[in-house]
């Protein structure tokens, strides 16, 4: 034991023989500190293995490509860069500059590097991003770029008069260079033109942004029936003695423990034109037989099914909060003369206001990132932009755009919840 | 049992009966009435039916069968926000997400009262529980004994002329209680309220009361003043339940007019007792004996008066009083107080003594 005793001089607290007592007090705890580290060393490694590093590399090629800049040699991992000549003028030529035969002749000596790496096809992909029917251009120019001759304009220009294009050039120009923002611009429909100015893509091909749209749509729309359904069902829960709610709560539960891909079926089951829902009405004759409600495959297929399944998440917080709730508060504001809407409104409703941050914020984050589900029952009316990512990364295998548009999702959750944090303060939330 | 006029109550139970579940009865024929201004307290153990005839009253439970009835009106129809009672909980139920001043003005926002007259309302309710600076703050806050003050001026804010209390100084610890207790009822006589108080300590119904209504078993055992009640209990539950208490059992051996009896213990010796719930020679009865209204100084007791033999089996000696436990009867736990004084004998353990006692003091009640 070391006794605290206040120096005059200093006002610094020491021990009994005279050391400081915040580093006595440190030295006492380290030990506890470092056994404390040791036990949460493997999840920290495990987060670090599998979430950080994977997910920042998942965001660093948002901004960075290497299509059009290095060959990797599959295998033996041999780094080249190719494309050095274009690179090269590119350098020395503002943008703008018209393509001159330096240029071209640049462009035919890189055209030999790739067909000797067989690495057309990729640097065509990167330039195919951003200008649709050009990654045939490279692998045809590249079979043939042995025989190329001087003068190389009209050499290269004779295999397709397509090279002219300006556009082709700026995107070239571009792509020269790893670090690019184009992706971005992509993943909000814009793209630049031959001068460098960002515009807007062509009409028919504007999706992201759209999409971006719906998707908050549809999640703030899923959040607010997921509220409205759980509000009067976590209260029950709450009120109820405890072995009926524990039933009830199993019930809540009950699908939890079912797999997604098993719940978003019977949703199928039951929504689909020959489903349990349509044939009912019809068999009661509610319904013609021609007019079958059209559930699913659209947009109401993604909210129904979504809203069941995120159902839970946002059940849970508010019983949490709802249950400590000491039902004298309600007794206390009616003894006092409100009303049990008053009551409602002005006593009960506001304490458990941390609940339905919790869940709202739960569950909006979830739908955000839905995948499955709309995927199923949405349609092409139903998916949301995390189909778009799924398609990128899997389809398209533009995984710049597909981290890009992943990039601006993380990015508008995070606003959200700055927002959250400073309409309805952090330490407000809880979710359990 | 002090009855009052029918025409005068002001809160009045009338043949009340509750049940939960349609099997058992909490509440039996429960009948109380009240005038303007009493401090009423119930006294019970827990699951005596107390808290659930002020729930009934405050209308946050209906009564099965009977009528309660307030100012002459029955209120069984009313809701609980119509009634104009206030209420102190026994958590204070002071809203968390709320300060002390909205708190407080709450009962006069719902009432519709105006903004000037409401903060003049609220002050002044703070001011009378001495919190005046402490409007800003959150119950959180709050110390208990704050905490406390601040449920009894949100209780008494809007003016209720019945306010209820549920075991509101459960939480506090013993100093503060009994603070609290002096200041509950000086604010009741000071604004004049009907004070109905739910408690199960007796001490705090024999200070702050008018009258106390002792329950037992969904039934009011003795409604009486705290004096009466301490001195002249009704009935065995009633004297075991309020004070320390002396219990002997015997039978009636004779009745001697109405206000003596003989009765003979269970190992054949004879006391003097009054008797309260006996009539007739030969019935089982329970005697009670206060502990400070022993003798063992034969001077003092009535020539001719039945003593009894008693061996001394510990002497605790308390400050102000002595405390000295006998073998009496048989009875091991036959508890005698005696006064501090400079003549007081103090005895030893193992002293073969005889005690005797005032036979108004012996209470032969049923058995």
């Amino acid at each position: 034991m070391t006794d605290a005793t206040a120096n005059g001089q200093t006002g610094q607290l020491t021990t009994a023989d005279g050391k400081p007592l915040k580093q006595a007090l440190a030295r006492a705890q380290s030990r506890a500190k470092r056994k404390a580290f040791f036990l949460v060393l493997p999840l920290l490694a495990f987060i670090l293995i599998t979430f950080v590093i994977p997910i920042g590399q998942m965001l660093h090629k948002s901004f960075y490509n290497e299509g059009f800049t290095v060959h990797e040699e599959i295998g033996s991992g041999v780094r080249t860069p190719i494309m050095t000549n274009l690179a090269a003028w590119f350098d020395e030529n503002p943008l703008g500059t018209e393509p001159n035969e330096t240029a071209y002749a640049a462009l035919a000596a890189d055209l030999v590097v790739l067909k000797d790496l067989r690495a057309a096809g990729q640097a065509g992909t990167r330039i195919n991003y951003e200008k649709s029917g050009s990654r045939s251009m490279f692998t045809k120019a590249a079979r043939k770029a042995d025989k190329l001759e001087p003068p190389f304009k009209e050499a290269i220009l004779d295999l397709d008069k397509d090279w002219a294009d300006p556009e082709l050039w700026r995107v070239m120009r571009d792509a020269s260079s790893s670090y690019t923002g184009n992706f971005y611009l992509a993943a909000v429909d814009r793209t630049k033109d031959v001068n460098g100015n960002v515009v807007m893509v062509d009409e028919n091909r504007q999706v992201y942004v759209k999409l971006f749209q719906r998707t908050l749509f549809l999640s703030l729309l899923i959040t607010f029936l997921t509220f409205v359904l759980a509000y009067p069902i976590a209260h029950l829960l709450a009120t109820l003695p405890l072995r009926h709610s524990n039933l009830l709560m199993i019930l809540v539960l009950l699908p939890f423990w079912t797999s997604l891909l098993v719940r978003t079926t019977s949703w199928m089951v039951l929504l689909q034109s020959q489903g349990v829902i349509n044939d009912s009405l019809v068999g009661m004759g509610l319904l013609g037989d021609e007019n079958r409600l059209q559930m699913m495959y659209n947009q109401l297929g993604t909210v129904i099914a979504m809203t069941h399944i995120l159902l839970p998440f946002m059940v849970l917080p508010l019983y949490s909060v709802m249950r400590p709730i000491n039902p004298s508060y309600v007794r206390a504001a009616r003894s006092l003369g409100a009303t049990s809407w008053t009551a409602f409104r002005r006593i009960y409703f506001p304490q458990t206001v941390p609940g339905i941050g919790a869940g709202a914020l739960l569950v909006f984050i979830l739908a955000v990132g839905y995948y499955i589900t709309p995927a199923l029952v949405g349609g092409a009316d139903g998916q949301l932009i995390s189909n778009l990512i799924a398609f990128h990364m899997q389809k398209s295998l533009n995984w710049s755009l597909a981290a890009a548009l992943a990039a601006l999702l993380l990015g508008g959750v995070m606003i959200l919840y700055w927002l959250y944090d400073r309409l309805i303060g952090i330490d407000n939330l809880k979710l359990g | 049992m002090a009855e009052t006029q029918t025409k005068d109550a002001f809160v009045k139970f009338d043949r009340v009966q509750k049940s939960y579940d349609g099997e058992t009865l909490v509440v039996k024929d429960l009948n109380l009435s009240m005038p303007k201004g009493e401090f009423l307290t119930m006294l019970g153990p827990s699951g005596s039916g107390k808290t659930t005839c002020l729930m009934m009253l405050a209308g946050f439970e209906t009564a099965t069968h009977g009528e309660i009835l307030l100012d002459g009106r029955p209120i069984n129809n009313i809701p609980p926000h119509k009634r104009g009672i206030g209420m102190v909980f026994q958590n204070y139920a002071l809203f968390p997400h709320m300060t002390v001043a909205e708190n407080l003005s709450f009962p006069l926002e719902v009432r519709g009262i105006g903004k000037s007259e409401r903060e003049e309302k609220i002050k002044r309710a703070l001011d009378m529980v001495q919190m005046g600076q402490f409007g800003g703050r959150r119950p959180a806050q709050l110390s208990g004994g704050q905490q406390q003050r601040i449920a009894l001026s949100r209780a008494l804010v809007f003016e209720p002329e019945l306010v209820l209390m549920d075991e509101p100084l459960g939480a506090l610890d013993k100093q503060l209680r009994e603070h609290m207790q002096f200041e509950i009822t000086r604010l009741a006589h000071e604004l004049g309220i009907t004070t109905v108080y739910v408690t199960h300590d007796q001490t705090e119904a024999l200070t702050m009361s008018d009258r106390v209504a002792v329950f037992d078993d969904g039934r009011i055992q003795q409604l009486a003043p705290p004096d009466v009640l301490y001195e002249e209990p009704q009935n065995s539950f009633v004297a075991q339940f309020i004070g320390e208490n002396n219990t002997l059992e015997g039978v009636v051996k004779e009745m001697k007019g109405s206000d003596l009896c003989v009765v003979q213990l269970d190992d054949g010796e004879l006391i003097d007792a009054k008797p309260v719930n006996v009539s007739k020679a030969g019935e089982r009865t329970r005697v009670s004996i206060r502990p400070e209204r022993v003798e063992f100084n034969k001077e003092r007791l009535q020539p001719g008066a039945h003593l009894l033999k008693a061996e001394v089996l510990e002497f605790i000696y308390m400050g102000d009083i002595f405390r000295t436990r006998l073998r009496v009867a048989g009875n091991e736990d036959f508890v005698v107080k005696t006064r501090n004084a400079p003549d007081q004998v103090r005895l030893t353990p193992g002293q073969q003594i005889e005690i005797g006692w005032l036979p108004g003091d012996c209470r032969a009640l049923d058995a």
